[in-house]
């Protein structure tokens, strides 16, 4: 699956799932826009990217506010030019009970995980609409399938995802673009770091896997979607969780 | 200035319809003589926007059936 000469925009690649997909788009050919809340973060992607002769280039950016989004996408047109892939990845969590939430945590993670995606894909839409050809990658997770205590909001903007990646793939299908979705299980990263003992071994128990999931396992169903030969796959979602979730 | 406006409509319909100059008559609606689904027609109006610096707002997208009803929106926006 060669990326050569294209352009991937890969959000939240600072750490984690994200920063594993932006290098293995870069190891097939892609030019990789890596776009983190610093520049210090995605910088240190790219410099892991060049370090192994790939192509890629820093970008700071909010996914949850409308400027930083546009200014984002209008400088990665002008520096790179029309991005044939956007992996909306930048996620965030606030774990609590419902009861003790507090509407600061609720908003701020629905408006990284979801907004940010909505905003986004509506900054490149018509750059992809002109090219006739977009493969758009929303991370969600089997968090929005399932739900978790304590995660009401990253479950719902999860969920969201999933309502959001069926209905850009209606609207833009015509266009020859792809809109689908990856759902992680539980994965080692920052993210899950702080999870309790018992909680990692109930994972290591019940999924066939036998084991956490590691960043590098979530790329390879990422790159999948956004290849050339995906084109008739949309609105879809791939499970990527060990089995955990059957 | 009506003619200038008539002609940067063509101009902007050709480029994002991929339609000749000669079918972009004043009488030709966009989506049923010029071909544009409704996704052409959100790109349409975004292309006037930026062509003439206006706002469309989507209330008023329905105003625009043909070339002949994009200049005469346009005009008046521009007043």
């Amino acid at each position: 699956m060669s990326f050569d000469g294209k352009v991937v925009v890969v959000t939240g690649a600072s750490r984690g799932i994200g920063r594993e997909i932006a290098l293995a788009f870069s190891r097939q050919g892609a030019n990789v826009a890596c776009v983190a809340t610093t520049e210090a973060g995605a910088a240190g992607t790219v410099a892991a990217i060049e370090a192994e002769s790939g192509k890629g280039k820093a970008y700071a950016c909010d996914v949850s506010d409308s400027a930083s989004v546009e200014q984002l996408f209008t400088a990665i047109q002008g520096d790179l030019g029309t991005p044939a892939v956007l992996v909306n990845n930048a996620g965030i969590n606030r774990d609590t009970l419902l009861m003790r939430m507090k509407e600061e945590d609720w908003d701020r993670v629905l408006d990284v995980n979801l907004k940010g995606a909505f905003l986004c894909i509506r900054a490149v839409s018509r750059s992809m609409m002109k090219a006739r050809y977009g493969r758009i990658v929303n991370v969600s997770s089997v968090i929005g399938q399932t739900g978790a205590a304590g995660q009401s909001n990253y479950a719902a903007s999860k969920a969201g995802l999933f309502g959001l990646t069926m209905s850009v793939a209606k609207e833009l299908g015509s266009r020859g673009i792809t809109c689908n979705a990856v759902a992680p299980g539980f994965v080692e990263t920052d993210m899950t770091e702080s999870l309790p003992a018992e909680m990692r071994e109930a994972v290591i128990s019940t999924a066939p896997a036998g084991r956490l999931g590691l960043p590098g396992d979530i790329a390879p169903a990422v790159l999948f979607l956004a290849s050339d030969g995906a084109g008739y796959i949309t609105g879809q979602t791939i499970t990527v969780d060990g089995g955990l979730t059957l | 200035m009506s003619q200038d406006i008539l002609n940067r409509v063509k101009k902007v319909t050709v480029e994002e319809l991929g339609v000749k100059e000669e079918e972009v008559v004043e009488a030709a609606s966009f989506t049923e003589d010029l071909g544009a689904d409704s996704l052409d027609v959100v790109e349409l109006v975004m292309a006037f926007e930026d062509e003439f610096g206006i706002d469309i707002p989507d209330e008023e997208v329905g105003e625009i059936k043909t070339v002949g009803d994009a200049v005469t929106y346009i005009s008046k926006k521009l007043e």
